[in-house]
């Protein structure tokens, strides 16, 4: 008798669900177990794959049904599965079909590919591909992958390096971590491509040090194809939990062993970055699409999808309180409504949603009413929004938008890098403000004023303590000194979840009373 | 083997690579549990860095401690989408359950944002957790 093929995801994700208890089980029923990577559909996980048929989110209890095909876990052929069915996987090609750390895999789905055509049509021909693409960085600034790479091709540098950040601090994302786990070669090859491209023979791999399994699988995949990307070579670095060196100059210092503070540019890192030398920092997602880019005609292909200046596609995330939360690889232009309704599914609680906060901590919180925004860099920032690293997160109607504001601020205050004051004490005054605003909720708002605020000296002080409205108004003002005051986005960016809360739910800062109040009269406000 | 010859033989098993301090430190931190002043001091002469340089460092990054603490450690995630998933509503329990004798500490995002609430111990991680799956975890960790 033939033995059974049984695929299941060692994604980081499904083992936490249980995927290897279900493995060792099936090898026990004398199957052969294949790990792969995952399909990226989160609520199936653990999924079992047998001849393409899926079951999931199977438990040990499911076993036996699974292999008599009796299991009420089934859900029909996984590729044709809509979740599946519906996304355009460039990027993310390999997601569910091979075994992460298999060479042979990867080379019989057409890895390295894209670097043999590189080495054949040198920098200049690479450069131009990657710039005809319209790639955009995807950590988060969206800036074109291509000048950037001939920036540090023109640069003069006794050495030069290749930077991969794959920080990932953002909440809400995970798609750098499913590369690195799911199709490391991917990245690996990006990596010596954009070598090729500016003349570095040494590229650093930048892991946040929460991804245990992400840096297991990177350390080893360098390793096995050290011989195929010769001379470039890859080495693996662990974070220490920090979230401020995702950002580019932070992380370049902690990679030579310093504080990670944020660096003044210029000069840009593509002209002075580590060590000095001219270096690209690119994020893991902007690095892993290159080799696709660089197949045959496949800049042409990148380029046609999309809208706008968005290129190509963008692995989005759908996290937080949805149904079906996953990775969702799509061309640009799709709406939010669709991805949190039709494709996520709604809540994963079955309330209505109240909040969706795209783009990570620094993101703004979007409404209901704003749904039929377009993914799209520009649109988002025309709406004072981001998309970041493209991670979703949604909320119920049972969020408090108040806390959720105090938590951005929290979160700015523990991770500021310290350099500059809005930030590092602008964070702090935020978080006592937004306190003192939430404790007036149930009192109607205002306070009396202080020992030091009512002391002679304090002659600008109000001696009659503030309303709500003022308070929140000195919450805007603090917002503003932030985000034209700090010298990176940590600092710059904080503001938008702060004040886009305020602006849609300020009854949950202030109670419903003052909210009505202060409709149209508080700056930024609804009615403003 | 002295804490100082054991120090010494981290700090060369990492020389030659460029910008070796974060990998000294991990290894430090991952054998002695800490980084404390004694190792810092250590880790300085042995790079022919000040021990300011050093400790500069250390206290920047959230990994490295500077006393060892011999509880178990069990993290949790309190980022957005945790929240999202009603992670601060299990916490009160998840204290409860730690006590005296576990350490909780907070983590912002495992990346397993799709499955929260989630938390690690050492190197396994666990999602999709409920009240009692998280007090239990803590209980037995
Ligand atoms: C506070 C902060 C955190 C950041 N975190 C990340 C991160 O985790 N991963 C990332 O790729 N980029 C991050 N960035 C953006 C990087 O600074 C940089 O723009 C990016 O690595 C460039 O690569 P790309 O052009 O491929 O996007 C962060 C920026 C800031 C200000
Ligand atoms: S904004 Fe904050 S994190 Fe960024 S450089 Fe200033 S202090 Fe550092
Ligand atoms: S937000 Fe909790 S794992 Fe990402």
């Amino acid at each position: 008798m033939t033995q059974t093929i049984v695929r299941i995801s060692d994604d980081a994700l499904a083992r936490a669900v249980g995927a290897d208890a279900l493995a060792a089980a099936f090898e026990k029923q004398g199957c052969d177990v294949q790990r792969t990577s995952s399909w990226g559909m989160h609520w199936l996980e653990p999924l079992v794959e047998i001849d393409g048929k899926g079951f999931g989110p199977a438990t040990l209890a499911d076993v036996d049904a699974i292999l008599s095909g009796t299991s009420d876990r089934a859900i029909g052929a996984i590729e044709d599965h809509p979740f599946i069915a519906r996304q355009q996987r460039l990027t993310f090609a390999r997601a569910g079909k091979t075994r992460p750390l298999s060479l042979e895999d990867y080379e019989g789905t057409g890895g390295w590919s894209g670097l043999k055509r590189a080495r054949q049509i040198g920098s200049d021909a690479i450069i131009e591909e990657v710039t005809r693409s319209g790639l955009r960085g995807r950590g988060g600034a969206g800036f074109p992958a291509g000048i950037k790479w001939r920036t540090v091709a023109n640069a003069v540098g006794d050495r030069k390096y290749i930077v991969c950040n794959a920080d990932e601090g953002d909440s809400g994302t995970f798609a750098d971590r499913m590369m690195m786990e799911g199709d490391p070669y991917a990245l690996i090859e990006g990596m010596a491509i954009a070598g090729e491209a500016v003349g570095a023979l040494k590229g650093f791999v930048y892991i946040r040090s929460e991804y245990p399994d992400a840096i297991r699988k990177m350390e080893r995949a360098a390793q096995l194809c050290a011989h195929i990307i010769a001379p470039f070579e890859v080495e693996i670095r662990v974070g220490a939990g920090a979230y401020v060196c995702g950002e580019e100059t932070s992380l370049l210092n902690s990679l030579e062993g310093v504080r990670g503070e944020v660096r003044a540019k210029p000069p840009l890192p593509a002209i002075r970055g580590l060590f000095g030398r001219p270096t690209v920092v690119n994020n893991v997602l902007t690095l892993s699409a290159v080799p696709h880019i660089l197949g045959e005609g496949g800049a042409n292909d990148y380029e046609a999808l999309g809208m706008g200046r968005s290129k190509g596609t963008m692995p989005i995330q759908l996290a937080g309180n949805i149904k079906h939360g996953g990775l969702y690889e799509a061309a640009f232009g799709v709406t939010l409504g669709e991805l949190v309704n039709d494709i996520g599914g709604g809540t994963h609680s079955g309330r209505p949603v109240k909040a969706v906060q795209v783009g990570g901590p620094l993101g703004a919180y979007l409404p209901p009413e704003q749904f039929d925004i377009v993914f799209d860099y520009e649109a988002y920032t025309a709406a004072d929004a981001l998309i970041g690293h493209g991670g979703i997160t949604v909320f119920d109607d049972t969020a408090d938008m108040g806390s959720m504001a105090r938590f951005a601020m929290e979160f700015c205050a523990a991770e500021s890098c310290g350099k500059c004051t809005p930030c590092r004490i602008g964070s702090v005054r935020g978080i006592e403000l937004i306190d003192r605003i939430l404790a007036g909720k149930e009192t109607g708002g205002g306070r009396q004023p202080d020992r030091i605020e009512l002391s002679p000296v304090m002659q600008n002080a109000p001696k009659r303590g503030r309303t709500a409205e003022e308070e929140i108004e000195l919450l805007t003002d603090l917002c503003e000194t932030m985000k034209f005051g700090s010298l990176c986005a940590l600092g710059g960016f904080t503001p938008y979840p702060v004040l886009s809360a305020l602006k849609h739910w300020p009854q949950d800062f202030t109670g419903e009373a003052v909210a009505e109040r202060e409709l149209g009269t508080v700056p930024g406000g609804k009615g403003a | 083997m002295s804490k100082e010859l054991r120090i010494g033989e981290i700090v060369a098993g990492h020389f030659h690579r460029e910008g070796p301090l974060l990998p000294i430190l991990h290894e430090v931190q991952e054998e002695f549990g800490c980084v404390d002043a004694e190792s810092e001091a250590l880790i300085a002469k042995a790079l022919n860095w000040s021990r300011a340089d050093v400790h500069g460092v250390v206290s920047f990054y959230h990994d490295f401690l500077a006393n060892p603490d011999p509880r178990p450690e069990v993290q949790i995630c309190r980022a957005e989408a945790c929240k999202a998933r009603g992670i601060e509503s299990m916490m009160d329990e998840a204290q409860q359950a730690a006590g005296d004798r576990v350490k909780l500490s907070a983590v912002y995002c495992l990346g397993l944002c799709s499955a929260g609430p989630a938390a690690r111990m050492g190197e396994t991680l666990h999602a999709r957790l409920d009240t009692g799956s998280l007090a239990s975890l803590i209980e037995n960790a």
